[in-house]
Parts: structure tokens; sequence; C-alpha cells
């Protein structure tokens, strides 16, 4: 370990930078009520655990912490968030009576007693460090693999088996079936007609958006006959945002420039009487 | 650097995880607490390697990740297939094998 400090080395400067933030960050998962958050904060504990395995001696899973568990799994995750809805939110009705405190109890009583079972010593004096196991085989990577190929390689060929497996089962449970049969054109064009007919619903597209000499943007409505919005022409979601046009708006630069070519009108009539 | 203040940052990142998996209700935040104890766990076994002097842990915990990979992958195929079902990703609603 390279010395910064005396007594301080670089994986105790590591640590105690990352070791309280991580704890932060793990309970801001807990805390966080919109799962994004949830998934944010425990990015940074894996971001923190990766500097700490840096720290350890373990390059390999360091880079392999960064990849798989920040890189994929927590994309894995954020895709599923936006799929299942950002804003689901908790709700805070306690189903289960007590069930708070019992499980906080509970958590805090496994901590305490791992705590007790670390804290009584169980390992003497400083640690072997890894340097002699690393170069063994000209470095850490290369350790890995000589485990993993000879020692592990029936563990390793089962974890392939288990991937692939993972990977059909996932794109079996995720295939949705078709509940109902796909509507044909014809289908689709009785059931508009009868609901014409049934509702009086219009058979036809929706009508578009306001196109005007200086607005043509989706928020803009289009203006009917008697000079009011058309409610159809623009989404309900802008309306529900409340960032539609208002009509005014638009009749404003018409009117204005109405009122100026009547005005030069009429000068130019009094001119010539 | 002795090796208790990494055992006790990974006993305390996996009870953390174990008050998330019993509190929330929402199943993407249960299995992110899941994942924050396997990675606790990582961290321990990253130690211990590293006390013992030997490559072995850092195998194990290289397993785990794949594992974990593994059952997150089928765990939001399952959450996101409820969800189609039930419009809801909470535990409480997916209830039917209760009674």
């Amino acid at each position: 370990m390279t010395t910064l400090i005396p007594l301080v080395s670089g994986d105790q400067v590591a640590f105690w930078i990352c070791a309280p933030i991580m704890v932060v960050l793990a309970l801001g998962m807990v805390i966080a009520r919109k799962p994004v958050h949830s998934a944010i904060c425990i990015a940074g504990v894996m971001v923190g655990l990766a500097v700490l395995y840096a720290a350890q001696d373990a390059p390999f899973l360091f880079v392999v912490q960064i990849i798989v568990y920040t890189g994929a799994i927590l994309m894995l995750f954020l895709f599923v968030v936006m799929l299942v809805g950002v804003d689901t939110r908790d709700s805070v009705v306690e189903t289960l009576k007590g069930h708070r405190i019992a499980s906080v109890v509970a958590a805090v009583a496994l901590a305490a007693m791992v705590f007790l079972a670390i804290g009584s010593r169980v390992f003497d004096g400083i640690p072997a460090g890894l340097t002699e196991a690393n170069a063994q085989f000209g470095g850490n990577i290369q350790g890995i693999a000589a485990l993993l190929f000879t020692r592990y390689v029936f563990i390793f060929e089962a974890t392939a088996a288990l991937l692939i497996t993972a990977a059909l089962g996932a794109m079996v449970l995720a295939h949705g079936e078709r509940l109902k049969a796909k509507k044909t054109q014809l289908q689709e064009a009785t059931d508009r007609v009868e609901r014409y007919a049934t509702d009086g619903v219009h058979p036809g597209p929706l009508p578009s958006s306001g196109v005007f000499a200086r607005y043509n943007a989706i928020h803009v409505p289009a203006l009917l006959p008697d000079g009011t919005a058309s409610e159809l022409s623009v989404s309900p979601t802008l309306r529900a945002r409340g960032v539609i046009m208002d009509v005014e708006n638009l009749r404003r630069p018409s009117d204005e420039s109405h009122a100026a070519i009547e005005q030069a009108s009429a000068q130019a009539e009094g001119d010539a009487l | 650097m002795t090796s208790e203040p990494y055992l006790l940052l990974s006993a305390i990142l996996f009870a953390i995880g174990v008050i998330g998996f019993m509190l929330r209700r929402n199943a993407i935040i249960l299995f992110m607490s899941v994942e924050l104890m396997l990675n606790a766990t990582n961290l321990a076994f990253v130690t211990f390697s590293r006390q013992h002097g030997n490559l072995d842990g850092q195998v194990a915990s290289f397993f785990v990740m794949v594992v974990a990979a593994a059952e997150v992958v089928v765990g939001l195929a399952i959450i996101v297939s409820i969800y189609r079902a039930r419009r809801s990703a909470s535990v409480d609603d997916a209830n039917l094998l209760k009674f």
C-alpha cells in the first residue's frame, strides 16, 4: 500500500470516504418513495463497493462490479421502473400491525449479532494480502482465471447453464399472451361505423392541430368556423398539463393586421378625397 | 488496514438491505434490497480473500455476481408480467396464492 500520510494508507482513505457515503445512500434507497430515486441511490452504493474492491487488491472484481452491476443490472432496473411506471409510490398504510417496528428491530438485532461476532477479534493481526497469490500466475486476472478453469470449472459451466435458463425464463415470462384476437381492418371499419350509428362518434380521423402562419406545433388548437378552439385537435395530455395555446393568442395577430389594413385603407381613402 | 472495518460495513449494508426488504412493498425496491444484501456479502468475500491471502473469495464473489444477474433477469420478468396482469408493482396486490 502506498503511504499518503504517515500511518494512513491509501485504502484507509478510500474506505473512510466511501463507507459513510455508501451507508447514507443505502439508507436513502430504503427511504426514497420513488423507485427511480432508490435506483440512483443503489447505483452510488455499487460504485462505492467497486472502489472498495479496488482498494482491496481485486481489480478484476472492481471492473466487473462497474460493468455488470452499475452498467447492466442497474440499467435493467431502470428499464423496469420506466415500464412499470415512474410515479408509482408506496402506500404508507401498514397492512400488518406493528410490522414496521418489528422489521427494524429484527434488522438491528441481526446487525448487532454480526457486529458482536466481528468485534470478538475474528482476525488477529494484519491481513495476509494478495501480493503473493496475485504474483503466482502473473496477475489478479490470471490468478482468478487459473482458479475458475481448474478448481471451479464445473461450477463455472453450471453458471453457463444457469444464465441460459434465466434468459429463456425471462423470455417466456415477459412474453405477453394475446388475450383477444387481433382485429382485422374490416372489423375495425365495421366497429367504427357501428359506433357512429349508435353513439354518433365521428368515424373519420381526429382533426389535426392548428396550422397558422406563426405556429404549427401540437399544442396549438385548430380553430372552428365560429372562432372557438377545437377540443379534439389537441392531445388530452397537453390539456391536462395546461400548455395549450390560448385562442386569443392565435387571433390577435390577424386582428391586428386587419386593423392595420383597415386603418391604412381609411387613410388612403381620406388622402384621395 | 485490518479487515474489521470492511466486515462491519458489510454487516451494516446487509442489515439495511434486510430493513428495505421487510419494510418496502414495491417489488422493484424489494429486488434492489436483495441486490444490496448480495453486494454486502460480496464485500465480505473480497475482504476474507485478502485476509487469507488466496483468491478463492474473489472467485466466490464472481459467482455471486453471476447468480445475482440471473436472479434479477427472472425476477424483473416476473414483476413485469405481474404488472401487466394487475397494473400494480406492489407485493400486497399479488395475493391469489394466499387462500
